[in-house]
């Protein structure tokens, strides 16, 4: 068997261990709220006020048949499939932005349905084939 | 354990290792090279994009998991008094931190064309960010209190607390949203990488993992090279 010396040293390790694991885990349940890189339509919807000067992050996927170009102007609609949220900018879009992806526009709310995006940025799902496995997938549904 | 320390048995095995690894590493890396660059297929939607996949995921992997190889000889060290695992936790540092760092870089380089952004402060590239602060401590360290006995307490405390990150990383993307994807590749759930990808990315993991060997065996001979020349034949 092992000795005192490396029981006490074992026990003495462990407390700092899960000391410091306790206080990493308060922390960030305490941060939750800005260790979340976007929130969601619903969770918007729930929110109890709306602070239209703070700049925020909204994401989910683009709603299908919702993208509408009008001059330099893009609107189209971020949905959760819970809920939805109209969103407007002006700019480049990222190449992978597309209906029915996922993106996440950062900007200011105008009220809980209207958001005003000054950036948008396309998020890439965990999904990875060729072009043509994708085309026999689409074929087969 | 192995409680006896004798660098000079210990180098004659490791100061010939170095040639057969660095030649193991070269004839994987060419067929992961032409894998990963030319005969694999492009992705649906990223198109030549996910060749950077082939560096970023493996390049990511090793840290996390030399890290936690770090983490756990240094548990060793400080609980069972073990001293050659000492130079091996040290040696171990350097290619961890370089392959953390090719993995922030590749990713900021696909993240430019794939979501916009050069980079964003979302809990999987933060924390990744911290492990290679924890990486620079840990070396630092060493650096510091070189000349101080003690040295190994402090470094080992420094890899046994960092630790607690690993498991941060790796479910960062559960549980927070974020704007990474979540991962591809589950030991218990399907995997959402086709199967000609898994090719080149298998391939580039282990030829990253024997450059790491590799460089660890070189820093290694150099600690123990260091010890000889202190006229020291035990650690």
């Amino acid at each position: 068997m092992y000795g005192k010396k490396v029981k006490l040293r074992l026990l003495f390790l462990s407390f700092i261990f899960i000391i410091v694991a306790l206080s990493v885990f308060l922390i960030l349940k305490s941060l939750e709220e800005n260790v979340v890189y976007f929130i969601s339509p619903t969770e918007i919807k729930n929110l109890p006020e709306i602070d239209n000067k703070k700049r925020i992050r909204v994401g989910g996927m683009v709603k299908k048949e919702t993208i509408q170009l009008n001059q330099n102007k893009i609107s189209f609609v971020i949905t959760d499939f819970k809920n939805d949220i109209n969103v407007t900018y002006s700019g480049a879009v990222p190449n992978l932005f597309a209906e029915g992806k996922g993106v996440v526009a950062e900007g200011y709310l105008n009220d809980r349905s209207f958001f005003d995006a000054k950036k948008i940025l396309a998020k890439h799902d965990e999904n990875y084939m060729p072009p043509e496995v994708k085309e026999a997938l689409e074929a087969n549904k | 354990m192995l409680k006896n320390f004798e660098p000079n048995k210990i180098f004659s095995i490791t100061s010939k290792a170095p040639k057969y690894v660095l030649i193991v590493f070269i004839i994987i890396i060419s067929i992961g090279l032409v894998e990963a660059l030319f005969i694999s297929p492009e992705d649906y939607i990223q198109s030549h994009s996910v060749r950077i996949m082939y560096v970023h995921v493996p390049s990511a992997w090793i840290a996390l998991g030399t890290f936690s190889i770090i983490a756990i000889l240094s548990f060793v060290i400080i609980i069972f008094k073990n001293k050659s695992f000492i130079l091996i936790a040290k040696s171990l540092a350097p290619s961890g931190l370089v392959f953390n760092i090719i993995a922030l870089v590749t990713g900021s380089i696909w993240g430019k064309p794939t979501w916009g952004t050069w980079w964003a402060w979302d809990a999987r590239i933060t924390s990744m960010l911290i492990l290679a602060l924890f990486y620079i401590i840990y070396i630092l360290a060493w650096r510091i209190y070189d000349d101080n006995e003690k040295v190994y307490k402090i470094t080992s405390l420094i890899a046994i607390l960092g630790v607690i990150n690993v498991p941060i990383i790796k479910y960062s993307v559960d549980w927070w949203s974020t704007l990474h994807q979540p991962a591809s590749i589950n030991i218990f759930a399907k995997t959402s990488i086709h199967s000609s990808m898994m090719i080149p990315l298998a391939l580039m993991t282990a030829s990253f993992a024997l450059f790491s060997i590799l460089i660890f065996l070189m820093k290694y001979n150099t600690e123990l090279i260091k010890i000889k020349n202190k006229g020291l034949d035990r650690l």
